[in-house]
């Protein structure tokens, strides 16, 4: 499955790649910020979707019988948590490598990867166990997933905005922390109503 | 009679609204002129939106404490009616904006963040659409509901805020705050936000009526 995902980066790395060498400095750094959180957006919504609706149909019956929901969504949103975060860190490392970085300050931008990370992951777990119990899942994550990510994706592209003119941690530091306290009521909400679906 | 005076409430204060809203004298401010006249209509569309929001997450809320299909229905028709003040809210905006800002749609924060905020409302209705097993659909659309609204609450409420915007009232353009609403405007805006909300609540409690109707021909259909 992770190498199915990393070569889905790869692909969308290399066309990007492919496109922006047709003409020299087309790809400028706000184009990059696009191209690069389309991209995250698009491999995080793919993998974590598969997080509930891949699963074997027994399986869940297993789980069900030997946790308590709330183990699951913690363990399933740290394990999407830590794909995420690792996807992001591929991506980067895919993008520097084929359309060179406009990225200057790595640290912030490095912990704006994580706070990403984490924000899709709790938001987007929830989702996918949402529209596994739906029947036509993959179109259904889509629209549930877009409206909820939107919010942390803004806060994303203001800060890489930030990184790319290197502004330093002051400039960034507010939307950092309100990315911080979304994440957080995100995956609270996500703990207190997993239950209900699980139950169904 | 008793039960209905707050109907009757609505309706006078909603006229008053059209009447004094129009004819009543307003605060002469820069860029806003005639236009903050908007102010009567356009902004309690959103009061009563984030109203109607509200009791819908709320019997959201209580559906899965007990599900019982009056929960549902309640919830479900407050998200409707919420929908509708929001889609008028947006366009009340617009034809404002056509005016105060020269195009319907200027990508300003606050246009966006609305957009979006309705984006969740209406996935939550593809969500409902898209179940076939009754329960399961009540359920899993409570669960949405209740998660939408606490996405909705930053996007609507903290981000336009962080950001500068055209929208009266912030950024230091001239509106809709504690200096330069001045007594005149007070007189109107509040007693149309609460005709405006009341009006919500009606029409909401009439779709939940038909709704219940057509439930119960459904059921008598099943018996027969």
């Amino acid at each position: 499955m992770v190498s199915g995902l990393v070569l889905y980066l790869f692909s969308t790395a290399f066309i990007c790649y492919l496109t922006f060498n047709l003409r020299q400095n087309l790809a400028t750094p706000l184009v990059w910020s696009a191209l690069f959180w389309i991209t995250i957006l698009f491999t995080a919504v793919n993998s974590v979707a598969k997080s509930f609706i891949g699963e074997k149909k027994g399986r869940d019956i297993y789980y069900y019988s030997i946790a308590n929901p709330a183990a699951i969504i913690i363990s399933k949103i740290l394990y999407n948590f830590l794909l995420c975060a690792l996807l992001s860190a591929s991506g980067y490392w895919l993008f520097f490598l084929f359309l060179g970085s406009p990225i200057h300050d790595k640290v912030v931008f490095a912990v704006l990867v994580l706070l990403t990370s984490m924000g899709f992951a709790s938001s987007l777990t929830l989702l996918s166990s949402i529209a596994a119990k739906a029947n036509n899942s993959t179109i259904l994550m889509a629209v549930l997933s877009f409206p909820v990510v939107i919010t942390i994706l803004l806060m994303a592209i203001k800060v890489t905005k930030n990184c790319i003119d290197q502004l330093g941690w002051d400039a960034s530091w507010d939307e950092l922390l309100t990315l911080f306290s979304i994440n957080c009521l995100v995956a609270a909400v996500s703990y207190l109503l997993f239950p209900y679906i699980w139950r169904s | 009679m008793v039960k209905h005076w707050w109907k009757i409430a609505s309706i006078l204060l909603l006229a008053y609204t059209v009447v004094a809203g129009f004819l009543m004298s307003v605060p002469r401010l820069n860029i806003l002129n005639e236009s903050i006249r908007a102010l009567y209509f356009h902004v309690p569309m959103w009061f009563g939106m984030i109203v109607m929001f509200l009791v819908s997450t709320i019997y959201a809320i209580k559906y899965l404490r007990h599900p019982t299909t009056k929960n549902d229905i309640l919830s479900v028709e407050f998200a409707n009616t919420g929908l509708y003040f929001g889609l008028l809210g947006i366009t009340t905006g617009m034809i404002w904006a056509n005016y105060t800002w020269g195009s319907p749609w200027h990508g300003d924060p606050k246009q966006n963040g609305a957009a979006i905020a309705l984006l969740v409302y209406l996935a939550y209705f593809v969500l409902r659409g898209s179940v076939d097993n009754h329960e399961q659909r009540s359920r899993l659309s409570a669960v949405y509901n209740i998660f939408a609204f606490a996405a909705m609450v930053p996007l609507i409420f903290i981000l336009p805020r962080m950001t500068s915007s055209m929208h009266p009232g912030s950024g230091g353009n001239p509106g809709f705050n504690m200096y330069d609403l001045d007594s005149r405007m007070r007189m109107v805006f509040y007693p149309a936000v609460a005709g405006w909300i009341l009006l919500g609540v009606w029409i909401a409690t009439l779709r939940i009526r038909i709704r219940n109707v057509k439930e119960r021909i459904l059921e008598l259909e099943d018996y027969a």
